[in-house]
């Protein structure tokens, strides 16, 4: 069914529950290094393999990094809990159980608040729990890299023990034909919230946060929700609004056609955009949850929550107020640069001496542009706020215009070197020779005599075309303003 | 028989510190023993006698250049195939695990070797710790050195058997329900279940996290402690190790005095049901305590009653769980690996054949009791019987100093009398499973004969007091032992 068609008849209600990957030294319950990328099967050791006799022992860094979430998130820190043990048979998990938190989360009853085009949306979070990441299976041989069809699987327990967070949000109501875009503005907020904690890299493309969505149907006006779908394999904030926008697009087409919604577990696919059935309610595991006896009872004193709580550095919210009063901005001019991804780049570019316009101007405009040439993230761009700021001091100096600033970006970013080195390597310098730029000018004078005239009779908005041949004859690289005067000077126009 | 192997671990720790005898000498003893009387035993299930003798070299080595060493050091000991060991094969008595070579050793493996205690080789049990008799190991019953058509007691029946049988002066064990009490009572020695976290997990291969614990077995009280001392204490690698200081239990051990101490007798365990034999043999204990200065009460502790059952939904609960990762992906047994089966069906046909009936009976409880919609009633009400058994702890040491009760209802039952009878199996822990649902400290030490066979008495104290069971253990060792003229063993028949 069309979007708007399934939104005149039904009401979303949404749910997400967030994983992230904690960036910690080491994994979750053994002293085996997380970094991303190793030959497989390099960082382990008998704990996060599972070994017969290993044990596991709770990382103090891992608990930091949760508790500081869920303060961020408004959460209650309970003063004790446990881990259980989620029991279900896979060749990628090392003791066919996960150790994670069932009834006693660690941080509960939060909420963040979004902003989706204009309007506020408050998101409860129900629960804040610690796990521990699986291994990562890689299906060899099949048609479609899943287990189904495949000749023989490869298993790496690199990623198995890594520290992982997971956030549920309470059921969202009430969001109307803005689900897609409130399920992605919680995402980027959620994403922004945890990347300015320094926890987590929470990068989606790898894995080191990700999202499944819960999605129901009910009938505009009635008082029961509908039956849900939880989609997982959600990989990065475009997908997010997609999934919600394509399950509410499906269930509304069943619905309406007098189908029944079956409780399951939904597979989103990036390339169609769509979402395929996978394992249903009725053929879901009993995790069989219990208390783990493996490992004493969490129970994070007042004192150190209250310390950790005072340690938390200025949230995105906070720094959104302060950049929008700082750098002037309208509230159309902050969300763009929020969806840009782009504040924190812009504050480091200040930082390094820009001022906030231009910053601005060069990240929202050459660079974004760039970036999604390339179909990358604007943080993923291979030059940093600290060159932004040299280009942009040369530009400030006069040694740069616009032009050849964006040749310097174009250098930067094809690996040419630092900005000077750019700039030294292909001529780039503005032409600022004054006796070279007059004897310019005076043949360009020579050469358009009819134009010249123009401007000797008052048309100063001819001048233009002079300055277009000035710049022409010097490839770009004088300053045009500068030429500007010179020429209206000449001619006696000034 | 060598005159080394009747000698007890202290004295023989002397021996060689006191350049007497080589820790060599004293290793080549203990095999020889081996190779003559296990083939009636079937107490090992692996020995390596290189891999001993290097050991013990290096020990010896380390003496001439002049180390300070431990009080054990150069003894042997036969370690229970349940702690990993890097140089030996470790199978917790199961097939699913038979030839596994661990990359790690346990920390109590770790500890025995700075000890300087050389291992003679891995002791056979219960498949998995879970059973009475040894019956249940995969590779054949381990039989009782006082009647070998008897079993020795289980799980940790292999090294209760080592060491009534002078094949090893010390050894370890596991306990979990009674796996070390039990089997130390029916063959006449002593063994102790340390305070719950007072010895490290790691490496130990569970059974159930919550009620595993490592312990000594030994000819005597004070060789117990001198074990104890040596492989307890804090361990970073497990969550649940107590982080405080072990306690002192060798000076207790030397001490062994009871007088003015408040003994009670556990009402419930006492009378009908048990043994004529072992009744008088434990009233006779109640005696000699008497007249040692002690002051004797009867206590009751109402909820111990439902020990038994509780025990037997939190075990196979924890124990369904702790298997899972028996799943022929990694490590062990592979059955049916012929390219033309999934994962899953691997999974489960390694776990058919790899795993004993008793294992698997346990599986499926704890499966069951876990499963959504029973959980509430079985594993969640066994928890709270769990909390009980602690109060009624709490409630009688706030009376008394110690507990006592007979270690076992009965003395050591033939090979085969039980195997078809779990029930009959259990009740065989009767006294000795609330202590591991408390976590607190207990000891079995040997009491007497009920028609010439061993019969055990446990003391139980609270958590971290271990040493006060030394204490009336030792007491009542030397008291027993004048009126026998000499050790219990000493009345077993020769091998
Ligand atoms: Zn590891």
């Amino acid at each position: 069914m069309k979007y708007d068609e399934a939104l005149a008849k039904y009401e979303p209600v949404l749910g997400i529950e967030t994983h992230i990957e904690l960036g910690t030294a080491s994994k979750m319950f053994c002293g085996c290094p997380t970094g991303f990328g190793a030959e497989p099967n390099t960082q382990v050791c008998p704990v996060c393999l599972g070994l017969p006799g290993a044990l596991p022992v709770t990382n103090h860094a891992a608990i930091e990094g949760i508790i500081k979430i869920g303060l961020a998130l408004n959460c209650e820190i309970v003063e004790w809990c446990r881990f259980a043990r989620k029991n279900y048979f896979y060749p990628d998990m090392p003791k066919n159980f996960q150790i994670s938190q069932y009834d006693e989360p660690l941080c509960v009853n939060g909420f963040l608040e979004v902003e989706a085009e204009g309007e506020t949306y408050r998101i409860e979070i129900e629960r804040v729990h610690m796990e521990e990441d699986t291994g990562k299976s890689l299906h060899v041989g099949g048609a479609t890299g899943r287990i189904q069809g495949a000749d023989h699987s490869l298993v790496d327990y690199n990623r198995a023990g890594i520290p992982l967070v997971e956030i549920v949000t309470k059921p969202i109501p009430a969001t109307g034909e803005k689900a897609p875009l409130v399920a992605r503005a919680y995402a980027t907020e959620l994403r922004e919230l945890v990347r300015s904690l320094g926890v987590s890299d929470v990068r989606m493309e790898e894995g080191s946060m990700r999202c499944d969505v819960n999605v129901s149907l009910m009938p505009r006006g009635a008082a029961e929700w509908g039956t849900r779908t939880e989609t997982k394999n959600v990989n990065s904030l475009r997908s997010v609004e997609r999934a919600v926008r394509s399950e509410i697009e499906r269930q509304a087409g069943v619905l309406s056609g007098g189908g029944r919604i079956v409780q399951e577990t939904r597979h989103f696919h990036e390339d169609t955009g769509r979402t395929t059935s996978g394992r249903s309610k009725e053929e879901a595991q009993d995790y069989r949850y219990f208390p783990e006896p493996d490992l004493v009872p969490m129970a994070p004193s007042r004192e150190w929550v209250a310390e950790l709580k005072a340690s938390l550095p200025e949230l995105p919210a906070a720094r959104r107020r302060r950049v929008q009063a700082e750098w002037a901005l309208s509230d159309l001019e902050l969300r763009d640069v929020v969806n840009a991804g782009a504040v924190e780049l812009i504050e480091a570019t200040v930082a390094a001496g820009a001022d906030a316009g231009a910053a601005r101007k060069w990240w929202m405009n050459e660079l974004s542009r760039r970036a999604t040439e390339q179909g990358v993230e604007l943080d993923a761009l291979p030059i940093t706020p600290e060159q932004v700021a040299r280009i942009q001091a040369m530009v400030a100096a006069g040694e740069l215009n616009d032009k050849l600033a964006r040749q310097v970006f174009e250098g930067v970013l094809a690996g040419e070197g630092a900005p000077d080195e750019v700039v030294a390597a292909r001529g780039l310098k503005v032409v600022s020779d004054e006796g070279e730029l007059s004897s310019i000018i005076d043949r360009v004078i020579a050469d358009n005599a009819a134009v010249a005239d123009k401007v000797r009779s008052g048309k100063v908005a001819a001048a233009g075309a002079l300055v277009g041949a000035v710049m022409k004859a010097t490839r770009g690289q004088a300053d045009a303003g500068r030429a500007r005067e010179l020429i209206l000077e000449k001619l006696g126009a000034s | 028989m060598s005159e080394l192997v009747t000698k007890g671990a202290a004295e023989l720790g002397e021996l060689i510190a006191g350049g007497d005898v080589s820790a060599v000498e004293v290793a080549r003893a203990h095999l020889d023993r081996i190779a003559r009387v296990d083939g009636q035993v079937n107490a090992f299930l692996h020995v390596d006698a290189e891999t001993t003798l290097a050991q013990a070299r290096a020990v010896d080595e380390r003496r001439a250049a002049g180390e300070e060493l431990g009080p054990l050091a150069g003894v042997p000991i036969a370690h229970k195939d349940v702690f990993t060991t890097a140089d030996m094969p470790t199978t917790a008595g199961s097939k699913i695990l038979e030839g596994w070579l661990p990359p790690y050793d346990a920390t109590v493996t770790a500890r025995l070797r700075k000890a300087g205690l050389v291992i003679l080789g891995k002791t056979n049990m219960d498949e998995f710790a879970m059973g009475s008799s040894t019956e249940n190991s995969a590779y054949g019953p381990t039989r009782n050195p006082w009647d070998t058509s008897r079993i020795p007691g289980g799980s940790s029946g292999g090294s209760s058997a080592a060491v009534a049988s002078y094949q090893a002066p010390l050894s370890t064990g596991t306990d979990t329900g009674g796996s070390i009490r039990q089997p130390a009572a029916v063959t006449g020695i002593v063994g102790m279940k340390p305070t719950y976290g007072g010895a490290s997990r790691y490496g130990m291969i569970a059974f159930a996290s919550s009620l595993d614990t490592p312990g000594p077995f030994a000819r005597n009280v004070l060789d117990a402690a001198l074990l104890h001392e040596a492989f307890s204490g804090h361990d970073a690698m497990d969550s649940t190790s107590i982080d405080a200081a072990v306690p002192p239990v060798v000076e207790a051990a030397r001490r062994g005095d009871v007088n003015g101490l408040r003994v009670g007798v556990v009402k419930e365990f006492h009378g009908e049901g048990y043994e004529p034999g072992v009744t008088a043999r434990f009233d006779e204990a109640v005696e000699v305590l008497e007249s040692l200065g002690a002051k004797v009460v009867e206590v009751s502790c109402p909820n111990f009653t439902y020990a038994l059952p509780a025990y037997y939904l939190i075990a196979p609960s924890e124990c369904s769980s702790n298997l899972a990762r028996f799943d022929a992906m990694r490590y062990g047994l592979r059955v049916g690996d012929d390219g033309s089966r999934s994962a899953e069906e691997v999974m489960a046909l390694t776990r058919a054949a790899g795993f004993g009936p008793e294992v698997k009976r346990r599986i499926m409880l704890g499966t069951y009791a876990l499963s959504s919609g029973y959980y509430d009633a079985y594993y969640g009400k066994a928890q709270q019987v769990r909390t009980l058994i602690k109060r009624d702890f709490e409630a009688a040491f706030e009376q008394v100093d110690v507990l006592i009760s007979p270690t076992t209802p009965t003395t050591a039952f033939t090979i085969g009398e039980r195997a078809d009878d779990p029930m009959a199996m259990y009740l065989a822990d009767l006294c000795t499973i609330p202590t591991n649902l408390a976590g607190n400290a207990a000891i079995s030490v040997p009491c007497g004969l009920s028609d010439g066979l061993p019969v055990g008495l446990q003391i139980m104290a609270p958590v971290l007091a271990d040493d006060r069971v030394y204490r009336v253990g030792a007491a009542i060792e030397r008291a027993l032992e004048d009126r026998w003229g000499g050790p219990l063993l000493a009345q077993a028949p020769a091998l």
